[in-house]
């Protein structure tokens, strides 16, 4: 049996963009090997109703775990829970989501079931025994070809690599218990306290507008936010010089301490593109970069430039995003 | 309270990087190493709970060649109390070969808290930390950017997508540090100079067989040569017309 298990991370009464990744990429190793694809669903009760949803994404088969004790995340629960179910089920890989939850779980997975794991993985394929992946290495200026040769191979997956695609399938519910019981984890989440209403995630969003020092002032902002507002799908993060400065929170940092993006579009205000930062948006498929400095090095990466005072330019630009999305 | 952090040697990133003749490997000619940040803040982290918790040690802890040496002295240099050197040839790409080689040494230890950073640039897999806490059977909270400790129970905050986790735990634990938890300090002259009297135990490390090959290294495809749309506000209209029309994202 050749199985393939997929972790679909969850927040609270949600599935995560990541999740239907997982799900997808676990569909198209799984349509390698001829065989089906498990997903496992875990959360407060009512999270059974997402069930369908992973059905159309490709899963054969739902494992379904409520629990009330799971509208925050339990490292412990999700850990037991996710091994049990990969041991019993004897699978050929396991696929995770590289995203905060999914970099604490995934490992401890794999070393539970004394597996070997490669996380921010851009690509997968089957070659004979192998699961080969592909994972950027030294801030993503080198890129490294791995085999895996352990069963089950266990993989996570960078955010935004795979589009998550339907391609519908039974989606079999099998309801399960927690792996042990919520009460008796050490670990407790207390609390999850979202940041912002709705507002989009920089590792999710298909646009993604970051500002720099050239802003001059953490109020400045305001123009970067409204040109996000704009696009409608658009993210908002930073540099680290900014986040340092305390204009915006760490976790806006993008760059090579901060958080990797690779978004459709990555608008760079006033940035002039330190290494650093180019480690967290270089994979972007379009980069925009304004800035005032000809010679700045985000110009080096950027497909598009305009040289010019973001305080002229982005403002004009918000106005033509504006008028452009209205005709849509 | 008995401290122990792990950290690791890694080049400086801001350099062109060169794919060594085996194909597997980066030529490590003319690169400058360092201590990791991550681990840095990591033992800044330790040398913080010691110095509030009277009767505390800070041993820091390095898997590698003799090389690694110079990354435990920086630690002593910074304040900590001593070092380990787990020593092998190289250190594996294979997260849970170097989390069973840590686990072997640091369960011996009867440490109440063992600090990873929660990654290293180098490799950017991010496991060895998680890997080692679930080897020992200890909880552990990863990426953590606050942290409290007192009565032997611990509360630390963890940055997700867009929120954040408040996190309470039981020592002994394990945790990794993210950026935002501190700044490290940087070495004294009188703290080097301390440091090279500071015990500096070498073991031999117990390396499993790795299931992970690298297969091989490469560069990744430069970026295709963009272009300077125009200058100042009076580009908009051009650059608008070419999201739309070329690269298709509005």
């Amino acid at each position: 049996m050749a199985d393939v298990f997929a972790f679909v991370e969850t927040r609270g009464p949600d599935v995560r963009k990541v999740g239907l990744e997982a799900v997808t990429a676990a569909r198209q190793l799984a349509d390698k090997f001829g065989s089906e694809v498990h997903a496992l669903l875990l959360g407060p009760p009512g999270i059974g109703g997402k069930a369908a949803q992973l059905g159309q994404y490709g899963a054969d088969v739902v494992v379904v775990v409520e629990h009330a004790a799971l509208a925050n995340y339990s490292p412990e629960v999700a850990t037991a829970t996710a091994a049990d179910r990969i041991k019993s089920g004897g699978y050929r890989a396991a696929v995770f989501s590289t995203s905060a939850q999914g970099r604490d779980l995934a490992p401890r997975v794999a070393a539970r079931l004394g597996a070997s794991i490669v996380t921010d993985v851009l690509s997968v394929e089957v070659e004979g025994d192998s699961i080969v992946v592909r994972h950027p290495m030294n801030i993503g200026k080198v890129i490294a070809t791995i085999s895996i040769s352990g069963t089950p191979a266990v993989i996570a997956m960078r955010p935004n690599v795979i589009a998550p695609a339907q391609n519908a399938k039974a989606g079999r519910v099998e309801n399960a218990q927690p792996g042990i019981e919520p009460a008796a984890a050490k670990v407790k989440v207390i609390e999850t306290k979202q940041g912002g209403g709705g507002k989009l995630d920089l590792a999710e969003a298909p646009v993604v507008i970051a500002g720099g020092r050239g802003l001059k002032a953490a109020e400045n902002f305001k123009l970067v936010e409204d040109l996000a507002a704009a696009f409608g799908n658009a993210a908002v993060g930073a540099t680290r010089a900014v986040t340092d400065d305390g204009w915006r929170p760490h976790a806006d940092q993008i760059g090579q301490t901060g958080r990797l993006v690779s978004p459709e579009l990555y608008i760079a205000v006033g940035i002039s593109g330190a290494v650093q930062h180019l480690a967290g948006m270089r994979t972007s498929k379009t980069i925009v970069a304004v800035n005032k400095d000809k010679d700045a090095p985000i110009f080096k990466v950027a497909d598009y430039g305009i040289v010019g005072d973001v305080f002229e330019v982005i403002p004009a630009l918000t106005e033509a995003v504006r008028e452009a999305k209205k005709h849509h | 309270m008995k401290i122990a952090v792990c950290v690791k040697r890694v080049p400086d990133m801001d350099v062109r990087f060169r794919i060594a003749t085996d194909n597997v490997s980066v030529d490590e000619a003319g690169l400058k190493f360092d201590i990791n940040d991550f681990d840095a803040w990591a033992v800044e982290a330790a040398l913080q709970l010691r110095d509030k918790n009277a009767g505390s040690e800070v041993t820091v802890i390095s898997l590698g060649p003799d090389v690694v040496q110079e990354t435990i002295r920086k630690a002593l240099s910074m304040g900590a109390d001593r070092g380990i050197q787990l020593k092998a040839d190289k250190v594996p790409f294979d997260g849970l070969a170097i989390a069973r080689a840590l686990a072997a040494e640091l369960k011996t230890g009867g440490y109440d808290l063992i600090l990873f950073g929660k990654m290293s640039p180098d490799t950017s897999n991010g496991v060895v930390g998680p890997m080692t806490a679930e080897l020992l059977g200890l909880p552990c909270v990863s990426a953590i950017s606050s942290l409290e400790i007192a009565d032997g129970k611990g509360k630390a905050k963890r940055e997700l997508e867009g929120a954040q986790e408040i996190v309470e735990f039981p020592l002994p634990a394990v945790l990794t540090v993210d950026e935002g938890l501190n700044t490290a300090r940087l070495p004294s002259l009188k703290g080097i100079m301390a440091a090279k009297k500071k015990p500096l135990e070498v073991k031999p490390a117990q390396i499993p067989a790795s299931q992970l090959t690298v297969r091989k290294l490469e560069l990744p495809a430069e970026r295709k040569a963009g272009r300077i749309v125009g200058e100042g506000a009076a580009a908009v209209p051009e650059l608008v017309k070419l999201l739309q029309t070329e690269a298709k994202v509005l």
